[in-house]
């Protein structure tokens, strides 16, 4: 019996094609995030206002993840930015080859910022890396603030969390303190923006989080080392 | 559940190495999951079993190793197990530690018996 050593991630195809997005984005300075949630807790309702608020000829695209239909890209294509629908057909997550595909007819050249908006669901999708440069949980009070801890790994490796649907605070008990403090367990010295996509509150701070990423991205002088 | 695809990724994995070794068949291989790595072992084997029936690597056994989340104190350099969340260094009570395990999803190794040695077509039970 021979015991060969493999010494290799279980994913590696899928971080192959990763790794070549990353470097196109990067060569065409394109800031990519990877947004992730579970199913219903705002990531669409947080693309919307944020492509509401970007100037119209900001350079920004969207890919958006389901299972089924073009519900999410029809309501984000309002805002006139490039936007395509990925449907996986059954898939629980988006893989690298999917953002590849998809990226096929876009050219990069033209893109500043590109959100990928994953499929709903807070386990599967943290396996695949898709090139990003970081990846944003949003978490919605009616929730529970106990999330963080029952799905470590998505809140372990994700640069920002948003608490969302805020304006729910005085009718769903939902300890904001909690939930911050559960992914800072997780995940030591996360940042956290609160807000609510109806009525705007916090929408600011995760603006000046865009911002403050899209301008690090474009010099990443202090990103060294 | 995502499994079923991590379990195929290992089956090609396997096959790939394999061409590498035509003279022998592989017994076992070996993962790394992290305990922060989103995946559940078990779903993991049903999934990797059920892939492998009335196939020519039916025989082939998986073993996985669970690996726990570490970290390391940037103050003292002390590497310590997390347990419950608790990242502070255990020695000198830091808040400044860094993970440096507990997120892996890797194949470790591969076991193959040359053909028509004597354990050949044996499965463990």
């Amino acid at each position: 019996m021979d015991r060969v050593p493999l010494e290799r991630k279980v994913l590696s195809e899928n971080d192959r094609i990763a790794a070549e997005l990353r470097a196109r984005f990067q060569e065409h300075n394109v800031l990519c995030l990877n947004i992730i949630s579970s199913p219903g807790s705002g990531k669409t309702s947080l693309l919307e206002r944020t492509l509401e608020t970007l100037p119209r000829h900001d350079r920004v695209a969207v890919l958006t993840g389901d299972i089924q239909t073009e519900n999410d890209a029809n309501r984000l294509k309002r805002f006139l930015f490039p936007v395509k629908q990925i449907t996986t057909g059954g898939t629980c997550h988006l893989d690298a080859r999917m953002i590849e595909r998809h990226l096929a007819d876009w050219p990069l050249e033209d893109l500043d910022l590109l959100f990928i908006e994953n499929v709903g669901n807070l386990v599967c999708p943290s396996s695949y890396d898709l090139g990003e440069a970081a990846k944003v949980v949003v978490l919605s009070v009616t929730e529970g603030e106990d999330k963080p801890l029952k799905y470590p790994s998505i809140f372990f490796k994700s640069d920002l969390m948003v608490l969302s649907k805020i304006d729910l605070l005085p009718y769903v008990p939902f300890d904001m303190n909690a939930a911050a403090e559960n992914a800072r367990k997780v995940h030591p010295g996360m940042e956290i923006v609160k807000v609510s996509c109806l009525t705007g509150n916090g929408l600011h701070e995760w603006m000046t989080w865009l911002e403050q990423r899209r301008s690090a991205h474009k010099s990443p002088v202090e990103a060294v080392s | 559940m995502h499994e079923m695809g991590i379990a195929s990724s290992v089956l090609e994995a396997v096959r790939t190495e394999m061409r590498r070794y035509p003279e022998s068949y592989p017994c076992k291989v070996g993962v790394r999951i992290g305990e922060m790595a989103a995946i559940d072992p078990e779903a993991l084997r049903f999934c990797f079993e059920a892939m492998i029936l009335d196939t020519d690597l039916a025989s082939i056994e998986l073993a996985i190793e669970v690996c726990p989340r570490r970290h390391r104190c940037l103050a003292c350099g002390h590497e310590f197990v997390v347990h419950d969340y608790d990242c502070s260094c255990p020695k000198c009570s830091s808040l400044g530690t860094t993970c440096i395990s507990g997120d892996e999803l890797e194949l470790a190794y591969l076991e193959v018996e040359q053909y028509g040695s004597s354990t050949v077509g044996a499965k463990s039970t």
